[in-house]
């Protein structure tokens, strides 16, 4: 059974700027990374390859530095880099983000049973979290998003058993394979890779397919099979803040306010 | 009289063939150890070697290295009458009275004085371990009291008082003639000579207990602790050049081993190293790990690389994989990975070891296989490397906020031939809020004392000294090779740093890397502008109160700075420095290096309590550090300690409120 991983490059947004007179975003000299959250999923594709044997691929689609971030995960353990990469991909809303994938997976799917499909909760620069769920009706998965833990997998039963994180509650739920999950950082810890890996890594194959594979029309993807695009990008106002508590008085008070507030915001976790 | 040659021939062979066995087999085992470079700089290594182990200048450091000293020398001069006993005993016309009569005659007076000697220091051994024996004579699964330990004493001082035995019963039989020059001898032929007619058979028991206790120690010899009799002449040849030690690199081709995960990953002068140990239990006593209560004992890393190597040697030889593991469960021959993680890097084992074993070195190494080939760490390590890789800091920083600290300040970016030095800020006083006021604090200083200086702003990387430390020696050469093309690139000769672990890695461990540059910690060089008088520090900073100064390890035992940061205290304040009672290279490390920084400590007392404990025993007003990790590690002990008005201050900080005050 096939484990198809979904990753997007994303420039590391803590070092990008928004600059304002132009009002765009100042991308220049800013490194990529993996976006965090697919980090997450190629970990847990990785769990699936330790606990049934599955074999995991990974896919982006991208310009071709892209590669960089499937090298990254082939240095993880996945068995197979794709890289989806042609200029009529490109200026891709969500909507055609996720029919390139799609394709791309059911392409995957007609050489290998396709059990899982992992996406990441959501880029840390679209922030969307669409794309998960457009690749999951498109293909007719289920669709299990926010997970925050596996609690089971039955190859036999091709059944999945999931917890997902909702805002101050948890949900526990199960759905016949194939599946898409889309997954949140409290699910696992990714893994280091060993300098092994590493070193095989840099000359391992990415695989690179473009539009003559997947053949789609020209269209329906890329920006012209785009229905939105960004009319303004801007930083908001930052809301003027409120000082609560007194820390040098009562430092513990204050402590624990904090504490108070993250919970309700559901920033920490007990 | 002379007890039967060819049954003393046959014995004397049969122990030094199973002499000669023993230390073949002990010693090809070494071979099964990777090759490193150790016969570099003859000149240099054969000063070492007089120094360390003929002129025992580390043992000497004890007080009760004087018995080992006497005991040492004892054992080469005796090495000579021993010697001439063991070949008289086959060949009894051959002996040393061929000698002329003076030469002969010094070497009785010697052999006789030097023998009183050893039976004294030997008798002080026996009390030693009997009734004072300090702590750190007993690790794990070797004990002060053991029975070696006494075999070994006991067959010293029966080797004398055979020696006296019979020679003073010969005297006594008017059978040696020399008495002059055997005072002691013709003193117990004194109290020998009532025998009389049994004075034969105090002869033959003599001579024969000699004979036996001999090649029984011969045969012992390699199978005890005392095998450092053989090696550890040789091992101080073929110690470190390179003090302060770094850690060797690395070759990063595929299908490599990447540290050490067995012993034969190790260097033969490793494996050496194992058989040098000498049991003296110097580096367990210095070690801030083992006096915290960690897992981790210096002494135990190296006895069980050596009890390893014994088990697993056999089948190593055969081609065939050891079965005891080097790392895993706790083991006479395992090291475990709680104490692997426990080093703090500070070397105080190092400077301890009278041998000069490289203890540190070989934990960084087994570190190197947990983190490269097991990617196997504790958890908090993993953000660290992430944040290192991607943002080249610790804290995961964005890396455009570097040259923030700057804000107010005129601070020239460097350039070649217009700034001298390149003020290399490092991390910690870049993004670090309390370490940011010591760089604002250095650079008014800087600039007080006319230093033309310039830094790299936001293109300034990590140096990677946790990275190495912790073993992530991949990521440290990739991160090193990127900064010394980045100093080729800008032409960067001359370096100032602000913490003694930027210092160190540019100055010691970029040298691998075919970087020579300037290197110098700040205190170094305002101490020198203030002795050259081209800064004037007048006591200004004298509200500071009592200081007392913590050497930070890698400024200290590591680089040798010990004087410069006294120096600009007594300078700033007017008082000298009230010293711990742990200083200079005895100091005690605040917990923080070898990546500890970045670690919890979960095992035994806190490193910087103890630390904190000891400063707060000078009752000083304020404790001076001149390193932005002792900082955090002081002000955290002291608040946990409940005394925060005692102040920290880097050094920086003192000499800037002096100028202030003028
Ligand atoms: C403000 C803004 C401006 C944009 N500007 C442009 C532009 O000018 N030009 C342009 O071409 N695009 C632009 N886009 C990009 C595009 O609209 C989306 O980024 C892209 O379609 C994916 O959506 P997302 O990043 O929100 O992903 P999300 O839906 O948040 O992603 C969820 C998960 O889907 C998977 N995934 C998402 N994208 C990919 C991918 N490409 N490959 C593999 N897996 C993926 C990952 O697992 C990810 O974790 C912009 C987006 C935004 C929000
Ligand atoms: S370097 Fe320091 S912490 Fe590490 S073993 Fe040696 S003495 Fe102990
Ligand atoms: S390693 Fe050196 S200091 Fe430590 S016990 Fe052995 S000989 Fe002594």
């Amino acid at each position: 059974m096939l484990v198809v991983v979904c990753v997007k490059q994303v420039p590391d947004t803590t070092q990008v700027q928004i600059d304002p007179v132009t009002n765009t975003l100042i991308r220049e000299g800013v490194p990529f990374i993996v976006n965090p959250y697919d980090t997450h999923a190629i970990e847990e594709g990785l769990k699936f390859k330790d606990r049934f044997g599955f074999r995991v691929a990974a896919i982006s689609m991208g310009p071709p530095n892209a590669e960089a971030t499937l090298r990254k995960a082939l240095s993880l353990g996945v068995d197979r880099a794709i890289l989806l990469s042609d200029r009529v991909f490109g200026g891709a809303d969500t909507l055609a983000t996720s029919k390139v994938l799609s394709a791309a997976i059911e392409r995957l799917a007609q050489e290998e049973e396709v059990g899982v499909v992992i996406c990441g909760k959501q880029t840390i620069d679209g922030d969307t979290a669409q794309v998960g769920p457009g690749i999951a009706t498109r293909l007719g998965y289920a669709q299990l998003t926010l997970v925050d833990r596996v609690e089971a997998l039955d190859p036999s039963r091709r059944s999945i058993q999931v917890r997902r994180k909702l805002e101050g509650r948890h949900e526990e739920v199960e759905a016949p394979l194939p599946a898409l999950l889309t997954v949140v950082r409290e699910l696992n810890r990714p893994r280091y890779p060993t300098v092994a890996q590493r070193l095989e890594a840099v000359d391992a194959q990415v695989e690179l397919w473009d539009n003559k594979v997947l053949n789609l029309d020209a269209n329906q993807i890329g920006l012209k099979g785009s229905p939105t695009w960004v009319s303004r990008i801007f930083s908001p106002e930052r809301a003027k803040g409120e000082m609560l508590g007194d820390g040098a008085r009562d430092p513990e008070g204050a402590a624990q306010l904090l504490i108070d507030k993250m919970l309700e915001k559901d920033l920490l976790a007990l | 009289m002379m007890p039967h040659p060819p049954l003393f021939a046959v014995l004397l062979a049969a122990s030094l063939v199973f002499f000669c066995f023993s230390v073949y087999r002990r010693f090809s085992l070494v071979l099964l150890g990777q090759p490193e470079e150790r016969l570099d700089q003859p000149g240099q290594r054969l000063k070492d070697m007089l120094l360390y182990a003929f002129a025992q200048a580390r043992v000497l450091r004890k007080p009760f290295g004087l018995n080992h000293f006497v005991i040492f020398w004892s054992f080469l001069v005796l090495a000579l009458a021993n010697g001439e006993f063991l070949v008289a005993g086959v060949f009894p016309g051959l002996n040393l009275g061929l000698l002329p009569e003076g030469v002969h005659h010094a070497l009785l007076i010697l052999f006789d004085l030097v023998s009183l000697a050893t039976l004294v220091a030997i008798a002080f051994s026996f009390g030693r371990r009997l009734l004072i024996q300090p702590p750190y004579l007993d690790s794990r699964y070797v004990k002060g009291r053991s029975p070696e330990a006494f075999l070994i004493l006991s067959f010293i001082a029966l080797l004398m008082i055979a020696y006296f035995g019979m020679h003073g019963a010969l005297i006594a039989q008017g059978a040696e003639t020399a008495t002059a020059a055997m005072p002691v001898s013709t003193l117990i032929a004194s109290w020998l000579a009532p025998l009389g007619g049994g004075l034969d058979s105090v002869v033959l028991v003599s001579w024969w207990l000699h004979a036996l206790v001999l090649l029984a120690f011969i045969c012992f010899l390699p199978h005890s602790k005392h095998m450092h009799i053989l090696t550890a002449i040789p091992n101080c040849y073929f110690g470190s050049l390179q003090w302060p030690n770094t850690q060797p690199r690395e070759r990063f081709e595929k299908g490599g081993t990447f540290g050490v995960g067995s012993v034969e990953d190790f260097t033969w002068k490793d494996l050496f190293d194992s058989y040098s140990c000498t049991e003296c239990g110097r580096c367990q006593a210095a070690c801030p790990a083992t006096n915290t209560g960690k897992p981790l004992n210096p002494r135990q890393i190296v006895h069980a690389i050596k009890t390893n190597l014994l088990e697993n040697g056999p089948a190593l030889k055969q081609g065939r994989p050891g079965t005891l593991p080097l790392i895993g469960d706790e083991g006479e021959g395992t090291n475990t990975e709680d104490s692997i993680w426990s080093c703090t890097t500070c070397g105080a084992c190092m400077q301890a070891c009278p041998v000069l074993i490289e203890q540190m070195p070989k934990i960084v190494k087994m570190r190197r296989h947990l983190v490269e080939t097991k990617a196997h760490f504790p958890e908090e390590l993993l953000n660290l490397f992430e944040n290192m890789e991607q943002r080249s800091n610790p804290w995961g920083i964005a890396p455009g906020e570097r040259a923030k600290w700057v804000s107010t300040l005129d601070v020239k970016p460097f350039a070649a031939g217009e700034t001298e030095y390149l003020f290399y800020v490092g991390c910690a006083g870049s993004f670090d809020s309390r370490t940011k006021q010591v760089t604002v604090a250095l650079a008014t200083v800087l600039d007080a004392a006319g230093v033309s200086w310039g830094i790299l702003g936001k293109d300034e990387k990590c140096c990677g000294d946790s990275l190495r430390r912790l073993g992530n020696e991949f990521l440290f050469d990739k991160m090193a090779r990127e900064n010394v093309e980045l100093f080729r690139e800008r032409g960067v000769k001359k370096v100032i740093t602000l913490c003694p672990h930027c210092l160190t890695t540019l100055k010691n461990d970029y040298r691998q890397f075919g970087l020579e540059l300037e290197v110098r910690h700040y205190s170094e060089l305002i101490s020198e502008l203030v002795q050259t008088g081209r800064l004037k520090l007048t006591g200004g900073a004298a509200g500071l109160g009592t200081v007392t100064y913590h050497d930070p390890c890698y400024l200290g035992r590591h680089n040798g700075v010990y004087d410069a940061p006294r120096t600009l205290i007594e300078k700033a304040t007017g008082k000298p420095v009230k010293e711990m009672e742990r200083n200079r290279e005895n100091s005690f490390c605040c917990g923080a290096g070898g990546g500890r920084m970045w670690m919890e400590e979960l095992i035994g007392e806190r490193i910087n309590h103890a630390r904190v404990d000891e400063a707060l025993t000078q009752t000083p007003d304020t404790v001076c550090v001149a390193c932005p990790y002792c900082l955090t590690m002081f002000e955290d002990g002291l608040k946990d300690r409940g005394a925060e008005k005692v102040q920290v201050r880097d050094i920086a900080e003192v000499i800037a409120e002096s100028l202030r005050s003028v």
